[in-house]
């Protein structure tokens, strides 16, 4: 029988969803427009006055909020709340120059928590169960989001945050964790260390796993679930709008259900910035209605994918999203973290190279590869093989320190 | 007294050195001696050839990226113990030799040669001439 974290919500009826969405749009424009001046003077340039907008009807009038807002208004330019009232920041990976630092009020974190505690209900947890959380800690919204909702529902939680493979399989089986938390790239890997280790699916004791951060396929859901002899759910989020728990997959994983009582999507054509009909393919735009210290109006996440209102057998009325299928723009997701080319290219100029190179991702045993070819020239070329060698690691050192992880270099002559 | 060798970055892919020893042999470059060292990505070619400045003008004219290192040739005689006893030479100079890779020598030659990478091509000279072994000049490789 599916269960839910707040059934009142979740299940409620589309015109009470319409309702709260109407009401709260409302109030939200009103609180930018009063507290961000940044909002007041992009609305105002498109000729719109919190007048304009009476229900969510009225959204399409308002403009959009891109990164390059964000970034142009880091850090505090879109607050809307004294910081006297916020408690806390997460951050983005912070690729292309500058991080986007989000901030929360307590409400704010309160609300993100019940979205993350909805995922984890409708992956079938419940105070029974041990959820462990192999997300990152720290300014990542993985770990802090999944941790938070994990105590909403009454989960014992096991802080694992991400790394130390054997420490997370020995957790695992030690303390009999039912419910998994991580990037899918690391629970496959989890699930291919356990392989080796010659654990069959049923002595392991994990039934369900909450698997976001990064793209990864249907396929990669199957080999997942066999391995680890678990059902594995989707969940989507964006540290712009709270962190993971903006959408999730409920048992009948044909799409994520967005948290229709807090964010408000729109589809769009990311050329002309139309909004576009249920059932179309196109950018994916959130307004979240609730959130007080950084609420963002009409923001374009880049992700491409396609919303659905038909009835979900799971009994929940909210939308769904399809997995992203895509991105408008050039960034890479390479385990979860955001890269781009101009990034990679800032390294090499750095450490004495070209900016002569070709990014090459790929995936690797479920597990998401970048390689980096660059052009070996006539001045760094040395006799000396360790010597190329040492050079070779400081670069990949070099963009590790910016990337994370998941890089590695080759040298090429000809490209 | 040292050879100019030709280090030339292969990546480690087919056809690499078969494209390399192409442009040598359209250009009639005689290649005395030559080894490889390579990592998982790529590799060193290292070479001596009858002709080291037209090579390297060759080379650069056809992409490659080379260095040009000075080595030491030492002609090895033919018996066992050869190669022991100018490594004994070495060792007892405390001379520590980074690779080195043997050829045979010319149609009129029967000894062997050896080509030896050190950090003091200077002292490492001094040593062998003093023990009696003899060493070979470009001349001398390129007349091979």
């Amino acid at each position: 029988m599916e269960r839910y974290y707040q059934p009142e919500i979740e299940c409620a009826s589309r015109e009470q969803i319409k309702a709260w969405q109407d009401e709260r749009l409302v109030k939200q424009v009103k609180h930018v427009w009063d507290n961000v001046p940044y909002y007041r003077k992009k609305m105002e340039e498109k000729g719109v006055t919190p007048d304009d907008i009476k229900s969510s009807d009225d959204l399409y009038k308002l403009p959009f909020v891109t990164k390059a807002d964000l970034r142009e208004a880091y850090p505090y330019g879109l607050v809307a709340k004294p910081l006297k009232d916020c408690v806390r920041i997460q951050s983005t990976s912070g690729t292309t120059g500058k991080r986007v630092v989000a901030f929360y009020t307590q409400h704010d974190i309160d609300l993100w928590e019940d979205c993350c505690a909805r995922a984890i209900v409708a992956a079938g947890g419940s105070n029974e169960d041990v959820c462990q959380v192999s997300y990152g800690y720290g300014l990542f919204t993985g770990g802090p989001g999944l941790n938070g909702g994990s105590h909403k529902v009454g989960c014992l939680t096991i802080p694992t945050s991400s790394g130390n493979t054997e420490r997370q399989i020995m957790f695992i089986r030690d303390l009999n964790a039912t419910i998994l938390c991580c990037t899918p790239s690391y629970a496959a890997y989890i699930g291919e260390t356990m392989k080796e280790m010659g654990l069959t699916p049923d002595q392991i004791p994990l039934k369900a796993g909450i698997f976001g951060a990064e793209a990864w396929s249907e396929e990669m859901r199957q080999d997942i679930q066999n391995t680890l002899g678990i059902k594995a759910y989707d969940i989507y989020g964006l540290t712009e709008l709270s962190g993971p728990g903006v959408s999730f997959e409920c048992s009948a994983q044909t799409g994520m259900h967005i948290n229709e009582d807090h964010f408000i999507a729109e589809i769009i054509d990311p050329d002309t910035g139309e909004v576009l009909p249920e059932g179309s393919q196109g950018e994916l735009v959130f307004t979240s209605i609730t959130k007080e210290a950084f609420p963002l109006l009409r923001y374009r996440t880049r992700d491409i994918c396609v919303l659905t209102r038909e009835k979900c057998p799971c009994g929940r009325t909210h939308v769904k999203m399809s997995k992203p299928r895509g991105r408008t723009d050039d960034m890479l997701i390479i385990r979860g973290v955001n890269v781009f080319p101009s990034q990679i290219e800032t390294v090499l100029l750095n450490h004495g190279y070209p900016a002569n190179y070709q990014i090459i991702v790929d995936r690797v045993k479920s597990t998401d590869t970048l390689d980096v070819q660059v052009e070996m020239t006539p001045e760094m070329f040395t006799d000396n093989l360790g010597e190329i060698d040492r050079r070779q690691k400081e670069l990949v050192d070099g963009l590790r320190s910016m990337l994370g992880k998941a890089v590695r270099v080759i040298d090429k002559r000809k490209i | 007294m040292s050879i100019k060798q030709l280090s030339v970055f292969v990546e480690n892919k087919p056809g690499t050195l078969y494209g390399l020893t192409a442009v040598l042999a359209q250009n009639g470059i005689d290649m005395r001696a030559l080894s490889v060292a390579e990592t998982n990505e790529f590799g060193i070619l290292r070479i001596i050839v009858d002709d080291p400045y037209k090579t390297a003008t060759l080379l650069r004219e056809a992409g490659y990226v080379y260095s040009i290192t000075p080595v030491l040739g030492v002609a090895i005689p033919d018996v066992p113990g050869g190669l022991n006893r100018v490594l004994q030479v070495l060792t007892n100079e405390r001379i520590n030799v980074e690779y080195m890779y043997a050829f045979l020598g010319g149609k009129e030659s029967d000894g062997a040669y050896m080509i030896f990478r050190v950090a003091d091509n200077a002292a490492a000279a001094a040593a062998l001439s003093a023990r009696g072994i003899r060493l070979v000049d470009q001349e001398e490789i390129a007349a091979l």
